[in-house]
């Protein structure tokens, strides 16, 4: 439902979106992930039709954003940086105004903002201004906006920004309950969130993808992905890693103190799966463990080995 | 004829919401009310203090109107520097043009709601037609043709400094700059200006010049000449200034 085209932006001497290609199809929701500056907010201008790419293309539906732009327009549900609104209206004035844009009038329009006010949970607030709203209920007066007219594509520049734990939650469920009748693409710096909600993820570095794949499919680029750890009193450390060490699978063993106990983990060489081969050792030598787990990976890592710093990054995109 | 109904219907769908919007948001704060109030004591002031009204004697609005482009000249700025400079700087900017709305009926839309605000504004003085009416017999015509000329010297700054606006982020350089532009239009008829170009320029070029003064056009309307070219030339001002501003919405919408 969204094709992008070797899209890209140029400001000046950089370059923001260099050739960028995707396409997102029903069902699916990507997270699109990146350092800052990565290009993910102006990729996002680009595919709703706000900026202008210096070439490359974006359609929504087979409509495309420069040549077709307010029908293409029509089929996306967009969430700006920072949710953006007009201040002075209330709740309610902001969401009808939307609604007559969007092309709804009298009891459809109503109907239309009493359901989204009440799958954003914004009931309470529907009379006061915007501006005098806090962080999360604003958040979610961006999120009614972008969902009021059921689009196909739904484009989210960092939807549970700013929010508490509860109200991620309750966004992330509300973006799950869309899922599967729709497009999606959301932009985050939560890692953890692209684990509960996306169904693909997509890092981006310097304006270009630099991986593309499930979650699960990304853990498993990470050092730690089926690496385990055992933690276990200090005096036992020594023997236990020779042990580890003279397993077949192993090919490093890293530790770390903790207080009086020592947290171990044990790398895995390419491909062995490790934690059956050390719990039947554990049991066999009757250690003393603390905790045995087997790791899944770690995204931050994979995140950090596959990007680069932002200094890097800006030095990079000026030559 | 039923297809041209069609697409005028289609296109109203497409500038009505931001009309009434942005018109709506005028009253939503004090902005409204102590704009109304000021526009109607320093015109007040002008026509009795200033005009000498009353010492006048004469029974028509001629002082009142003939302050008119100059009171715009600082009063309109005032309402057209938000009109694109607070969108961009609170980011609704990126909200309002990814709305399936095309970019002129956004600008259109806004425009508007901003002029009938003036408009408004402006019909708020009818007090002093009133006034002048009990006093005396004057030509209604005459005071008609004029409240048409001043609606047309307000709708021509306005688009002016809409145009500004949208360059910039900072509403006092909006304001600033709207004001130096507009009293370039205002002047240009007046010795001031003409006699720059009177000494080098050949004929047709200060001929041009002085034909760009709103003053020169606005006081041929207030004659209660309602011609035909002084329309055109307020239309045709607005016009290209709302071309430009449209322009200049896609041009710096990156930043």
């Amino acid at each position: 439902m969204i094709e992008i085209e070797g899209l890209t932006k140029r400001f000046g001497p950089v370059t923001a979106v260099a050739g960028l290609s995707l396409s997102v199809a029903k069902g699916e929701v990507l997270g699109f992930l990146g350092p800052n500056g990565a290009g993910k907010s102006t990729t996002m201008k680009m595919i709703t039709g706000f900026l202008t790419p210096d070439a490359g293309r974006a359609s929504i539906c087979g409509h495309d954003i420069e040549t077709d732009t307010t029908a293409a327009q029509a089929l996306i549900g967009y969430l700006p940086e920072g949710a953006p609104a007009y201040g002075d209206m209330t709740v309610r004035q902001f969401l009808a105004f939307i609604a007559e844009v969007r092309g709804f009038s009298g009891a459809e329009a109503k109907a239309r903002v009493t359901a989204v006010v009440e799958k954003t949970d914004l009931g309470p607030v529907l009379e006061q201004p915007i501006e005098t709203l806090s962080k999360g209920f604003k958040r979610r007066v961006g999120l009614a906006q972008a969902i009021l007219h059921d689009p196909p594509v739904l484009i989210m520049d960092e939807p549970t920004d700013g929010l508490d734990p509860n109200q991620k939650h309750s966004v992330r469920g509300l973006i799950q309950a869309m899922a599967a009748e729709k497009a999606i693409i959301i932009s985050t710096h939560l890692l953890e969130e692209v684990d509960a909600i996306c169904t693909r993820a997509v890092i981006i570095d310097r304006g270009g993808v630099v991986a593309d794949g499930t979650p699960a499919e990304l853990l498993a680029r990470s050092r730690y992905h089926n690496a385990v750890t055992l933690t276990l009193a200090e005096n036992d450390a020594e023997g236990v890693v020779a042990k580890l060490k003279a397993l077949g699978g192993v090919a490093q063993v890293e530790r770390k103190l903790i207080g009086n106990a020592v947290r171990l983990t044990a790398f895995p060489k390419s491909g062995s799966l490790l934690i059956e081969q050390v719990s039947q050792l554990a049991s066999r030598e009757n250690w003393t463990l603390k905790e045995l787990y087997a790791e899944p990976g770690r995204l931050d890592e994979v995140f950090r080995a596959i990007t680069t710093s932002d200094a890097a990054r800006a030095k990079a995109a000026r030559a | 004829m039923n297809a041209v109904m069609n697409k005028v219907v289609t296109n109203a769908k497409y500038v009505l919401p931001i009309f009434k919007r942005e018109f709506a948001s005028y009253f939503a704060t004090p902005l409204a009310y102590v704009f109304i109030v000021i526009f109607l004591l320093t015109m007040g002031a002008f026509t009795f203090y200033v005009g000498h009204f009353y010492e006048n004697g004469i029974a028509d609005l001629s002082v009142f109107f003939a302050y008119h482009p100059w009171l715009y000249l600082f009063l309109v700025p005032a309402i057209s520097m938000r009109l694109w400079a607070d969108e961009r700087r609170t980011g609704t900017m990126e909200l309002l043009l990814t709305l399936p709305i095309p970019l002129w009926a956004t600008v259109l839309g806004k425009y508007l709601a901003a002029w009938a605000f003036t408009g408004i504004a402006l019909a708020l003085t009818f007090p002093i037609w009133l006034t002048v009416n009990y006093l005396g017999e004057p030509d209604n015509g005459v005071i008609f043709a004029s409240y048409i000329g001043s609606f047309l010297v307000a709708g021509g700054y306005l688009a002016i400094g809409a145009c500004i606006s949208a360059s910039t982020s900072n509403q006092v350089i909006a304001f600033v700059v709207s004001v130096a532009v507009c009293f370039l239009f205002t002047v240009s008829g007046a010795p001031l200006v003409l006699d720059v170009f009177q000494a080098w320029a050949p004929m047709a070029l200060t001929d041009a010049v002085a034909s760009l003064s709103v003053v020169t056009h606005f006081n041929a309307i207030t004659q209660g000449v309602l011609d035909l070219r002084d329309i055109v030339f307020f239309l045709s001002l607005i016009a290209l200034f709302l071309a430009a501003n449209i322009v200049v919405v896609d041009l710096k919408k990156g930043g």
